[in-house]
């Protein structure tokens, strides 16, 4: 730099130095708000968090490996809050990658008020959760029941052929929310 | 060097009369007086945080619920943490900034002295509203200081939107002043003073400005986030509405990691003032310690998950975070063998600011060595939420910001108040200090690796005899901070007048004005060769 006596006499243009920073503080609270779909998109392709798909898949047939036999497993749990009575009819099954399969959840709802549930599903290990894939799932949509009812809910999924070698057990677990305020506002 | 001075009508700052009273704090723009009022108000919430953590040590003196309520302690450590990483640890560099920036880089005053009073004056309502929660039938934040979703937003005690608001405006504040102190830097150094020949200190003040910038509004979005997500039905930390509590992990450590470097950057620059000047050295490699201050800046961003190990990150995440982390320990490296290579072979003396800067190499590095166990993905998921982490971030933070401060302040109090500190009252200072803080946080390092876990009023009996030495060492730490208020009051009252330049090593810009320092100095910038 150099810098001398002379160019010092004019006072330095600070607004242009000040609207730069000015810019970056709103670029970055700005870009706080962006990881939130950065970070969906990321877990979306990565497969990471255990997020499974939130639409229906079809089914592709690319034949069934019967050399590996993949433990299933399911649990549920209740958020905070809602009284409902919500588990898997069976705790475990056996599958064959690309096998697909069918199993029922069961929920009553114990309350004495109707209530609209949503269960929210996560595959552990998280990064198992891009081969387990839901043709149908009572996920996709929300559950109204009414004070005192009970259904038999449906799920048809199948493990992917391509899962890693080194992953012998799925656990898929659904946190079941109440949703009820939601749905009427 | 010329008399051609900036068109002064334009600056009424160079009028040389203040105001008298309290309306000279309320309306100053003067860098000097708004310095003095961040080194006294981070003080006051020192001491205010400080008393918080004595009623936990007091709580955990023995097994056992005895004096608060676990409710009452978790918002206790929350407002703790609040406190001094907000009001005290802060506040105090942006102080010095104020105080000393101008004069090491020959300029009469902060770049945008008005905006100066605003970010001071706003400053004390934060935490007046951070403060006032503890008086509300809710009660403080009781959801840690690093707020975590969803214990901030669905299991809220209602003091969220307290706890929010009081944040934006802290951010605000350290916003502005950190737009003040890259504006002051890239504009009003002395003729000839370029980039590469300004104090290191000015240098560590620019770029935790720089990182200030970048974070500060991260943080404004994250709490943003959780005040509607708790008050108007969003969901982006919610799960049953789609979003995802873990996010809120990454969103804040974007903001949380280079924190850590914001609070700790400037005490390296102040470390490697005071070094050479009582080492009677140059700095050793100057220009390593620049580039190391700035890679360190850089490295921060993209280190932040390894806050978050046990959160079930992928094998490849963790790796990638735990070499990026263990990559700062070698920038970290350099400047610890800067320092050590500064004082090799030199003229040392030691008095108080050099007392507390090599206290500051030693346990700072202390903290870095604990920071690299828990780096270490492995470990850290035995040593994760336990009082190891706890022992680790006050190493760095009490013992290393917190000292630097105190050797900053010893160094500059002859040029700010024109009287020399008490020698005696201010060993005294020092040795309790060292020898209580050392008592109160080494011992955590055993009850971390022994199991204990952080945040939590009481505990199994197997941890009773260890935490009875780091209560008596808390409470001695907190008391012996009540003689540097002393050592302070002292010196402003009188004492022995203190030359220019009390310090025969010290070089820079600020020792060639009078002490105390005129109101206004350098209104004609100094020529820098």
């Amino acid at each position: 730099m150099s810098d001398n006596t002379e160019q010092k006499l004019v006072k330095p243009n600070n607004s242009k130095v000040i609207k730069k920073l000015v810019f970056m503080v709103f670029a970055m609270f700005g870009f706080g708000f962006a990881l939130v779909p950065l970070y969906d998109v990321f877990c979306d392709i990565t497969g990471l968090n255990g997020k499974t798909n939130d639409v229906a898949v079809v089914y592709s047939d690319n034949g069934i490996d019967t050399s590996r036999t993949i433990k299933v497993q399911f649990i549920t749990r209740m958020a905070k809050g809602i009284p409902w009575q919500f588990e898997p009819i069976i705790n475990e099954i056996s599958v064959h990658p690309g096998e697909m399969k069918f199993v029922n959840f069961f929920a009553k709802n114990e309350a004495n008020h109707d209530i609209t549930g949503q269960a929210v599903p996560s595959v552990s290990p998280g990064l198992a959760a891009g081969y387990f894939q839901k043709i149908e799932c009572f996920c996709f949509e929300r559950q109204p029941l009414r004070s005192g009812e009970e259904v038999e809910m449906g799920l048809q999924f199948y493990v992917d052929i391509d899962l890693p070698v080194d992953i012998h057990t799925l656990t898929l677990s659904y946190t079941l929310y109440d949703i009820t305020e939601k749905k009427d506002s | 060097m010329t008399t051609h001075t900036i068109d002064e009508s334009l600056d009424d700052a160079h009028h040389d009369h203040k105001m008298k009273g309290i309306k000279r704090w309320l309306y100053t723009t003067n860098h000097k007086d708004i310095g003095t009022l961040y080194l006294w108000f981070s003080f006051i919430m020192l001491l205010t945080g400080g008393a918080l953590a004595m009623v936990i040590r007091a709580e955990l003196f023995q097994p056992g619920l005895q004096i608060v309520e676990p409710d009452f302690f978790n918002q206790l450590t929350t407002v703790h943490g609040l406190i001094m990483v907000f009001g005290a640890i802060m506040p105090a560099f942006t102080g010095f900034a104020n105080w000393m920036l101008p004069m090491m880089i020959g300029a009469p005053d902060m770049a945008l002295p008005r905006m100066n009073n605003w970010s001071f004056w706003i400053l004390p309502f934060a935490f007046a509203i951070l403060l006032s929660s503890f008086f509300m039938e809710s009660g403080a934040p009781n959801f840690g200081w690093t707020f975590y979703a969803p214990l901030s937003t669905t299991y809220s005690n209602g003091s969220t939107a307290f706890f929010v608001f009081a944040v934006h405006i802290m951010g605000v504040s350290s916003i502005m002043g950190a737009i003040n102190i890259v504006v002051t830097i890239m504009n009003m150094r002395a003729p000839g003073m370029t980039y590469m020949k300004m104090p290191l200190f000015v240098w560590t003040f620019f770029i935790m400005a720089y990182l200030l910038i970048a974070v500060m509004p991260v943080l404004a979005g994250v709490v943003t986030m959780v005040l509607t997500d708790t008050y108007f039905g969003t969901s982006f930390f919610n799960a049953a509405g789609g979003g995802d509590p873990v996010m809120f992990q990454h969103i804040f450590w974007f903001f949380g990691h280079p924190e850590v470097y914001i609070m700790i950057l400037p005490a390296f620059g102040i470390v490697s003032t005071i070094i050479p000047a009582f080492a009677r050295k140059k700095l050793f490699g100057y220009s390593s310690m620049v580039y190391a201050t700035g890679s360190i800046a850089l490295l921060s961003f993209i280190v932040w998950a390894h806050h978050m190990f046990t959160t079930g990150m992928p094998l490849f995440g963790e790796l990638f975070f735990m070499y990026c982390t263990m990559l700062i320990a070698v920038p970290t490296g350099v400047k610890v063998f800067n320092w050590v290579a500064t004082m090799w072979r030199g003229s040392m003396t030691f008095e108080v600011p050099m007392l507390f800067s090599i206290a500051f190499v030693i346990l700072f590095t202390i903290g870095g060595f604990s920071g690299l166990m828990l780096a270490l993905t492995p470990v850290d998921f035995q040593y994760h939420d336990t009082y190891f982490v706890v022992a680790h971030f006050h190493y760095v933070l009490v013992t290393g910001s917190l000292f630097s401060i105190y050797a900053g302040a010893y160094f500059w109090l002859p040029k700010w108040t024109g009287h020399m500190y008490s020698d005696s009252l201010s060993k005294w200072h020092f040795w309790c200090s060292l020898i209580s803080v050392n008592l109160l946080f080494f011992p955590m390092h055993f009850l971390g690796l022994a199991g204990m876990p952080r945040r939590i009023p009481d505990y199994a009996l197997q941890f009773a005899d260890f935490n009875k030495w780091v209560s008596i060492g808390g409470f001695a730490f907190g008391l012996s901070q009540l003689i540097f208020l002393a050592v302070v009051i002292k010196c402003i009252r009188g004492g022995n007048k203190a030359p220019a330049k009390p310090w025969d090593g010290a070089e820079g810009l600020e020792w060639t004005v009078a002490s105390p320092a005129p109101y206004h100095t350098f209104s004609t910038p100094p020529k820098v060769d």
